[in-house]
């Protein structure tokens, strides 16, 4: 995908979106609503087109896609059915125009664990229910490529923990899985890289082990019982801080061994320093605090 | 990064086999949503049901028969004949020297007026039985001497109208079953008007004078009138002498007569060699407004509409679903070639409706015309061939507006839309042709450039030049050919599918 760009009116949907997504891994393809993922996916299924930029299958456009089914399988939206028609009969249909045997729609059925209502109308199906289903029309052509927008949406815990594993397991067979989220924490278990969007166009396009990293860098965690008298004389001695819980405070500026005789000249307690970990939540936050549109009157950094 | 403008082009790799994909993933659709399939199936009953219930509500039990000419057409033979018989071949010459007719408004009101296709002249008959073979030279109000024969056939003779200057001098010849029509203005120079094989006259025919005056065409109605000519110099040459002139009313119970203006009636009066003849009615073919007791296949299948209602939802349906709940995305991820997707989508919504159509109409139409007949109800006959000609038509109809229901429903994407619009396009001018007092230039402007000219399909009734009667679409008669006017819904489905496929390829999905 190079330097997709496209307009609503006059917004920027896509302002030189860039990435790839790479067989054997799960992508995990995350933003603030309004970033751009789901157009994103529109323009690599050819049902938007962009102003400018070329979205690649397998080194060809979803257009020029003889079967393309069996290239890449999407699920955009679970609810993208006709309330009257069986699950079945949606994948029959699909299955038909890809010159793909009845068989095979059973199979894929079988897979998602929705067999016992294949034949109901897919009008009565709960929304875990429709995500299988979806994630079956995906994998009805065995395509390299998965790309769903996000299947987390509405799942109950069971259905999430299913979701996970079999995105994992499917990238355990080879296959690029792109998942987009708005939630970090829904990809953060799942996810093996990473692509953070926002205003149109990619923020970070890392491995998660190297993103946590390139964010906890030089971040130092203090559990202490004086939170406010710790925090006033790292101040004053030149370190951001910032209170992250009733008795932890991040300290950014400092090496932990400075830190260390600092409280111990102002003879304030402390039980605890060590390298910040962060967290996923963290990195996406960081990244995407510049990029989202409509944003609250963010708190002072002190206060969080 | 590589700029490069993004098309909607497809690469041309995909063969003929993703077309079949596409029709059999469309056509997998379709037959999996229940409603879709309903729809199509009330669309047929429909078309059954109104045959039905136009067959058991009619009753004409009891009305006399309607009379059917040589070429089994139902005919209007109803007139004032002075008649003798003539037996063997033979020649009658007349002259007429005046031809006036009226049109009473009231009882009593004999006032002068045109009746362009009154009659005068010389006939010869089988008998005097309605539907029988004949003959006849006549002049006109409005058209001059005409020959005419057996109902059907009509041949212009000398232009103008008759007078007392202006005395036209008519002539008929028979020699076996050639009938040889002669005129002339001056009684010396003769001018062949037409020539006619008339077969089973018989031996001995009636021959004689004759009077008709057909009702005229009154706003949105007819009105009924009389007409009384002038002869003399009645001549017949004949192997064998005939006998006494007679005068009768033929057709006097007829369903297509309509009987005299009140206080007038058919006579005749001779003296010192002029007869003076007046009569009503008409010898020609039958029309739908002169036969009120009869119906046509069209009205057997007036259920069209109704269906067409069915089928306009379905076809519209079966693409604003898609965009409503989504699954356009599904569709055009599943099949990138969009026009192509659209055309299955045609081809099936297509070929569904013209087989429910198609099994509609066929059941319908010789149901419809057998209660009918049951009923005494006179259907205006049809070859084999007009009869299919009509279940194929209406079967095209039917799946033509649906396609361009379907047309409409991508260029607008929302089915109460698209629906609304389709029925308005192509519902609302038949209902509004089917209104009888809607005037005959509307309702023909109507069935000329609206969609609902393609209802011309299931015309069945042939407009005769020689008879003045109103042709609308309510009694039967359209402006178009039955193909022209579905070629007018051919042309607004097609505009609209091109437009369809432009807008479906060119807007994001």
């Amino acid at each position: 995908m190079t330097g997709l760009r496209k307009r609503y009116g006059a917004t920027l949907a896509l302002d030189g979106m860039s990435f790839s997504v790479r067989p054997g891994l799960v992508t995990g393809f995350v933003g603030p609503n309004g970033a751009g993922k789901s157009t994103t996916m529109r323009v690599i299924l050819g049902l938007d087109a962009v102003e400018e930029g070329t979205a690649l299958i397998g080194g060809r456009p979803y257009l020029g896609l003889r079967r393309p089914l069996n290239h890449v399988g999407s699920l955009l939206d679970a609810a993208a059915l006709h309330p009257g028609r069986s699950g079945r009969n949606h994948l029959l249909w699909l299955a038909h125009a890809q010159g793909l045997a009845a068989r095979r729609v059973d199979e894929v059925i079988e897979l998602v664990g929705l067999t016992s209502a294949a034949r109901r109308r897919a009008g009565g199906y709960s929304l875990g229910m429709r995500q299988r289903l979806g994630i079956a029309a995906a994998l009805l052509g065995d395509p390299p490529n998965i790309m769903l927008d996000e299947p987390f949406n509405g799942m109950d815990p069971d259905g999430i923990i299913w979701m996970r594993g079999f995105l994992r397991s499917l990238a355990a067979a080879g296959r690029a899985v792109l998942v987009s989220s708005h939630l970090m924490s829904e990809v953060q278990d799942t996810a093996d890289h990473l692509v953070v969007v926002g205003r149109g166009k990619v923020i970070a396009d890392a491995g998660v082990a190297e993103l946590i990293a390139a964010v906890s860098a030089g971040r130092v965690t203090l559990r202490t019982t004086a939170v406010t008298h710790a925090m006033s004389v790292l101040a004053q001695a030149g370190a951001t801080v910032a209170a992250i819980g009733r008795d932890t405070v991040a300290v950014s500026g400092l090496p932990a061994d400075r830190i260390v005789t600092l409280l111990n000249a102002s003879a304030v307690p402390f039980s605890e320093v060590s390298a910040h970990r962060a967290t996923l939540e963290d990195v996406y936050l960081e990244l995407t605090r510049e990029a989202v549109e409509f944003r609250a009157a963010t708190p002072s950094e002190v206060s969080r | 990064m590589t700029p490069a403008v993004t098309t909607r082009q497809p690469s041309q790799r995909a063969g003929h086999d993703g077309f079949l994909q596409s029709l059999h993933a469309e056509w997998t659709k379709f037959r999996t949503v229940a409603g879709w399939v309903t729809g199509m199936v009330v669309a047929a009953l429909m078309v059954v049901l109104f045959a039905v219930l136009a067959g058991v509500s009619s009753d004409q039990k009891g009305a006399p028969p309607v009379p059917i000419g040589p070429g089994g057409e139902p005919v209007t033979d109803s007139f004032y004949f002075v008649h003798r018989p003539m037996a063997g071949n033979g020649s009658v010459t007349v002259s007429v020297s005046a031809l006036t007719s009226s049109i009473p408004e009231r009882p009593g009101d004999l006032r002068a007026g045109l009746v362009p296709w009154a009659k005068a002249g010389l006939i010869v008959k089988e008998s005097t039985r309605q539907g029988s073979p004949y003959a006849a030279i006549m002049v006109t109000g409005g058209h001059g001497v005409r020959m005419q024969d057996n109902y059907v056939d009509d041949t212009a003779g000398l232009p103008g109208p008759v007078s007392a200057a202006a005395v036209r001098r008519l002539r008929l010849d028979r020699s076996g079953d050639a009938i040889t029509g002669y005129a002339s203005a001056d009684g010396t120079h003769w001018i062949k008007v037409g020539a006619a094989h008339v077969s089973g006259l018989g031996a001995t025919v009636q021959v004689g004078l004759f009077v008709a005056s057909p009702p005229v065409v009154d706003g949105m109605g007819t009105r009924g009138s009389v007409s009384t000519a002038t002869f003399g110099d009645l001549r017949v040459q004949e192997s064998a002498a005939g006998g006494d002139w007679t005068g009768d009313q033929v057709g006097a119970r007829s369903p297509s007569f309509a009987g005299y203006p009140a206080n007038t009636s058919g006579s005749f009066s001779e003296s010192g060699g002029r007869f003076t003849v007046t009569g009503a009615g008409d010898i020609a073919p039958a029309v739908r407004e002169t036969l009120p007791t009869g119906g046509t296949l069209g009205e057997i299948l007036t259920g069209t509409f109704a269906a067409l209602v069915a089928v306009i939802v379905v076809g519209a349906l079966f693409i604003t679903t898609e965009y409503r709940e989504n699954l356009i995305h599904v569709t055009l991820a599943a099949g990138p070639r969009r026009s192509r997707v659209l055309a299955a989508k045609a081809i099936v919504l297509g070929a569904v409706t013209f087989v429910a159509g198609l099994a509609g109409a066929l059941v319908a139409g010789p149901l419809g015309e057998r209660l009918a007949r049951a009923n005494g109800v006179y259907v205006f006959p049809v070859t084999p061939a007009t009869q299919l000609r009509v279940a194929l038509g209406t079967a095209a109809l039917l799946a033509i507006a649906s396609i361009l229901a379907l047309c409409v429903g991508v260029i607008v994407r929302h089915g109460a839309g698209a629906v609304t619009a389709v029925i308005v396009a192509v519902v609302l001018p038949y209902i509004l042709t089917a209104v009888p007092f809607m005037p005959a230039s509307v309702a023909n402007w109507l069935a000329r450039v609206t969609p609902a000219a393609a209802f011309a399909v299931q015309q069945t009734l042939v407009r005769y030049d020689q008879v003045a009667s109103i042709y609308t679409p309510y009694n039967g008669y359209y402006p178009l050919a039955p193909w022209a006017g579905f070629a007018v819904l051919a042309g607004y489905a097609g505009v609209s599918l091109i437009v369809a496929a432009v807008l479906l390829r060119r807007r994001d999905a």
